[in-house]
């Protein structure tokens, strides 16, 4: 872990050292008529499915626009990252020192691009990543702002809160138990929302129980939740582990309905043990609003495939990054800054995105039904 | 009350399971004086068994338990004709035959996680029958917890005729009292050896399966954790001893459940080891463990 981070260090110096020359060529050498962005995404490796879609989503954006920003037209650098954090640091590196780009969009696993944001920040570049959700991304570890860093989806912590808003006004409970990984950030993170936000709209968490990271048995903590004859049971955790409790939930008798994040969101989930829980995800293919309906479409008719979050999200963050260029009228990394931070209600297919202060959109949450057959419906979707 | 009954239920589930497990452990330990790393990875490897054999070849449940204790016994076999054998022969120390079965057992875990045997990632286990709760007055029980429980006592009452009734257990006995007593008296040790691992073996695939009925899923590495808890239970119980092991493993699974319900989770494995060590402190043998110096 500390040579990762010596490694980033010594590469996001090298980046600043051979940075001031670079910014001064981009704009004389251009001449106001072309921009160069860079694309980072696992194109292998074991993310892969996640970057192809990501890539599907950016080249759509960019062939809807024709190439172009405003007056510039577009040159993309790409570049693999194989989901390797090294790889994903060495490829900002070139493509800021030596492609000389104005702006990146990618990564999209969190931990990747958590370093490229330190690498880009440094640099004073312009990154906005499609799909990273951790917090990290666009602030540092003191929780300062990274103000050259910008996400298209919502962070963790916010499910938790648009979690509690369903179940109090859509699902109409009274009391929750939740169950969380107390070794996991994200199960942390999402829980104390859920529990601040569920509070706040009147309801009461009478149970709010840990588990290891290791723990298969689930028995004497459903057990305990079953004798609080809780309303609903939040599961902020990932698939696996949501479904070794769900079974044991659903062995106990209880029938109560769960509701739980996007880390639910997997071909390996338990959909026998879950069906008609419901989760929060970033979007839904079914979501009936125009703008989804829309991209949609137009994916299809390129892909022949529906777009899945990877791909729409990816597909916001290019949006947003070509207006930005269009707004500021430079390629000056800085002034795109500016007017990426400024951007007020762009129509995107996540809906009207602005950005707060941290550089993350205000936005809705999709929630979905897990269906027995494998599927997910689409219930409704939560404005913040 | 209702709740604390439930509880221990629970804790019988989870206890049973461990002892199907850590009779292996003693068996093995009884016979040859060898600590069976492998039988963790004996007891993935039914696991898996079993699933495939209901949730892919269509088997009912009941047989798909029979196919796999068939496996695993033969599996149980061919580890001890192939790692251990060859060493008992050649009169190599235990340590040699102890790290040996640590390697086998890494050996197993690693090659199952190949994508052409099991793959590496955890498979969801769908229960081949509808999970359904009894109320017995305000108690409540579920049809895995009658299912596990039941199996475990019949099993537990076949091995006890194997042992107490049959030519073979009468063997395993002699060979576990006195080694060269038993073959000087004409009795095939090595044959005898490789029953007990045939039928620890057994016993720790019906486990394996009982665990993913239980609880659902299966990995790999499913073994490690549930290897170590059943030999800490027979340990506890006193190595050696069947009774003892029966006896160390719902000890084993009370204490970790009752901890988790009434103390927290963070805390049931440290208060079930810890257990172990005060009980080995004050009776160093084990619970039901035969007292005396080893022989050397």
């Amino acid at each position: 872990m500390k040579r990762i981070a010596a490694g980033i260090l010594a590469f996001a110096m090298f980046a600043v050292a051979g940075c001031g020359g670079a910014q001064l060529g981009t704009s004389s050498g251009t001449g106001g008529q072309s921009v160069k962005i860079g694309f980072i995404a696992p194109l292998t490796g074991d993310a892969k499915t996640y970057g192809e879609s990501a890539k599907k989503g950016f080249d759509l954006a960019l062939e809807q626009a024709g190439n172009k920003a405003g007056n510039f037209t577009v040159a993309v650098t790409s570049g693999d990252d194989r989901n390797d954090p090294t790889e994903g640091v060495n490829l900002a590196t070139k493509m800021i020192s030596q492609d000389k780009v104005s702006a990146i969009v990618g990564a999209v696993t969190s931990s990747v691009t958590i370093p490229v944001s330190e690498v880009a920040n440094s640099s004073k570049i312009v990154m906005i990543t499609g799909t990273a959700t951790a917090a990290k991304v666009t602030v540092d570890d003191k929780g300062a702002r990274k103000p050259y860093a910008f996400r298209a989806p919502f962070i963790d912590p916010f499910q938790g809160q648009v979690a509690a808003k369903f179940a109090v006004e859509n699902l109409k409970v009274k009391t929750a138990a939740i169950l969380y990984d107390k070794g996991n950030d994200y199960s942390i993170g999402l829980t104390e929302e859920f529990q601040k936000t569920f509070a706040a709209k009147g309801g009461t968490v009478v149970a709010s129980l840990s588990y290891g990271k290791d723990d298969t048995d689930f028995s004497a903590i459903v057990t305990n939740v079953a004798a609080k004859k809780p309303d609903m049971i939040y599961l902020p955790d990932y698939y696996g582990k949501v479904s070794l409790i769900a079974a044991a939930i659903k062995a106990k008798g209880l029938n109560v309905p769960l509701v739980g994040a996007d880390g639910w969101d997997s071909n390996d989930l338990d959909f026998a043990a879950l069906a008609g829980g419901y989760f929060t995800n970033h979007y839904s293919a079914d979501d009936p609003s125009p703008a989804v309906q829309k991209f949609v479409k137009e994916y299809e008719a390129k892909y022949k495939a529906k777009p899945d979050a990877f791909a729409a999200l990816a597909y916001d963050a290019t949006n947003m990054l070509l207006e930005a260029i269009k707004q500021a009228g430079s390629t000056d990394s800085e002034k795109i800054r500016t007017a990426l931070q400024g951007l007020k209600e762009f129509p995107a297919v996540g809906g009207k995105l602005s950005f707060d202060a941290n550089g993350n959109p205000i936005k809705a949450a999709a929630i979905l039904q897990v269906q027995a057959n494998k599927s997910y419906k689409f219930i409704t979707s939560v404005q913040p | 009350m209702v709740q604390f009954i439930e509880q221990v239920i629970n804790g019988l589930q989870l206890g049973f399971v461990y002892a199907l497990i850590a009779l292996g452990y003693t068996m093995v330990y009884g016979i040859i004086r060898l600590i069976n790393f492998a039988h963790g990875d004996v007891f993935m490897i039914g696991a898996f068994v079993g699933y495939f054999g209901f949730a892919v070849w269509g088997l009912p449940w009941p047989v798909a338990i029979l196919v796999s204790m068939a496996v695993c016994a033969v599996v149980g076999m061919a580890i001890e004709r192939l790692a251990y054998r060859p060493l008992r022969a050649k009169g190599a120390p235990n340590i040699a035959t102890l790290i040996t079965a640590i390697g086998v057992s890494l050996f197993i875990e690693y090659f199952t996680s190949l994508k052409f045997v099991f793959g590496p990632n955890y498979r969801v286990v769908a229960r081949p029958f509808a999970v359904q709760v009894f109320h017995l007055g305000p108690v409540s029980i579920s049809s895995v917890q009658i299912l596990v429980i039941t199996v475990v006592l019949v099993l537990v009452a076949g091995l006890q005729y194997i042992v107490y009734r049959t030519k073979v257990g009468k063997a395993m006995r002699a060979v576990s009292h006195d080694r060269d007593a038993a073959r000087l008296m004409g009795i095939d040790v090595d044959r005898v050896i490789s029953y007990t691992f045939a039928i620890g073996s057994a016993l720790a695939a019906a486990a394996g399966v009982l665990f993913a009925l239980a609880y659902p899923q299966i990995s790999p590495f499913m073994g490690i954790m549930p290897g170590l808890k059943a030999f800490t239970a027979a340990v506890l119980g006193g190595i050696g001893s069947i009774p003892g092991a029966l006896l160390g493993a719902v000890l084993m699974g009370q204490a970790e459940t009752l901890t988790a319900a009434y103390i927290t989770t963070d805390f049931r494995d440290a208060i079930a080891f810890g257990i172990l060590i005060l009980v080995l402190l004050l009776r160093p043998a084990g619970l039901l463990g035969k007292a005396g110096p080893e022989k050397v």
